[in-house]
């Protein structure tokens, strides 16, 4: 227990040591109080956690579990957190989260860098996202279905980016914030056997984030 | 505190040219109050749009918070008297394949993961003083005390 202390101590020097003058340093004694809440993403859907400490294992995976080390020292199964209690508790973090990531899809004719009619009003929808992103970044991989060579396609589906491109910096959009890539026909959006025309994988998608 | 301008003045100057450009694992996005960048040796005060690399250390003020987007698209963001470092970000824009460690080293972090962490479970992983975290695809806070209110 007490060597379980000092190594706390040392570990919270030793950050306190490398911090800015800013951050103020924690007591050396300080008890030990950690805690780690599993959160519901935007859609309600839970991913899963493993929490480790000294050997012992504990899997978070519902909604607000939480898992704590406190001044025992032992991980211990938290219940689940009421929501309220992690707004208060993780306030200014979870007030700091970046923007997240917005994903568009633009779709093309058949071996052609041309969009589809229902795919070009996307292209301003772009513009707007992007008013709500700090320093924004925008991604934009092309993609093919998988009639014609990988070769052929790698190529095409850069010259998909790069029409999606042109078009993001005629509306405005500066070039040192837009990325380009092809993925040819690696990354289908529906699996499909090679050589079959299939319209949702010529597409082009855009990541503003 | 002058040499820490002059730094930030000549790390200003090499970025256009693409020093390290390859390098960078994120892009800071949000900055409230103190928040400086750690980076070999030097600290930097952090701003929106500053790219980090591998290695850097953020830490924040008792006033201080921030947020960063990183390239496998996981956010990560921190409260008051908080300090996160950037162990390894490793990431394969093609496969999505990668490693991704942080550690917490005292205050709030809350987390969204990104394509590293649902292409292979347990490629992220966040350090706190005496836990490690694998992180199967998810959002989730940490608190790492000491914090006193």
């Amino acid at each position: 227990m007490r060597r379980a202390l000092a190594v706390v101590a040392v570990v919270v020097t030793a950050a306190g040591c490398a911090a800015a003058p800013t951050v103020r340093e924690a007591p050396a004694a300080a008890p030990r109080d950690e805690m780690v809440v599993l959160l519901p993403g935007p859609d309600g859907k839970v991913g899963a956690l493993s929490v480790t400490h000294e050997g012992h294992q504990q899997t978070l995976d519902a909604p607000y579990a939480t898992a704590r080390v406190q001044r025992q020292g032992q991980l211990e199964d938290g219940g689940r957190m009421a929501a309220e209690q992690v707004q208060q508790t993780f306030a200014r973090a979870l007030d700091a989260q970046p923007a997240r990531p917005v994903r568009f899809i633009l779709y093309f004719l058949g071996d052609s860098d041309e969009f589809t009619a229902e795919s070009k009003p996307e292209i301003p929808k772009v513009l707007k996202e992007i008013a709500g992103h700090p320093s924004p970044e925008i991604i934009v991989v092309g993609h093919t279905d998988r009639v014609g060579s990988l070769t052929y396609n790698d190529a095409l589906s850069l010259r998909r980016a790069e029409r999606v491109r042109v078009q993001l910096e005629k509306i405005g959009i500066p070039s040192e914030q837009i990325r380009v890539a092809g993925r040819g026909e690696r990354e289908p959006l529906v699996p499909t056997e090679d050589e079959v025309a299939e319209p949702r994988n010529r597409r082009v998608e855009i990541t503003v984030r | 505190m002058r040499h820490g301008f002059a730094v930030v003045l000549v790390l200003a100057l090499l970025a256009p040219v693409g020093v390290g450009a390859a390098d960078d694992v994120g892009r800071v996005k949000v900055v409230k109050g103190g928040v400086t960048i750690q980076r070999s040796g030097g600290s930097l005060p952090a701003t929106v749009g500053m790219k980090l690399l591998e290695g850097d250390v953020i830490a924040t003020g008792r006033d201080g918070s921030a947020g960063v987007t990183f390239n496998d698209d996981s956010l990560l963001s921190v409260g008051p008297d908080s300090v996160l470092a950037i162990d390894r970000f490793a990431f394969d824009s093609t496969t999505h394949a990668g490693r991704f460690d942080t550690s917490l080293r005292q205050g709030t972090l809350s987390a969204v993961s990104g394509k590293i962490a649902k292409q292979s479970p347990d490629a992220m992983k966040v350090r706190t003083p005496s836990t490690i975290l694998g992180v199967r695809g998810t959002e989730f806070v940490v608190r790492a005390a000491p914090v006193t209110p």
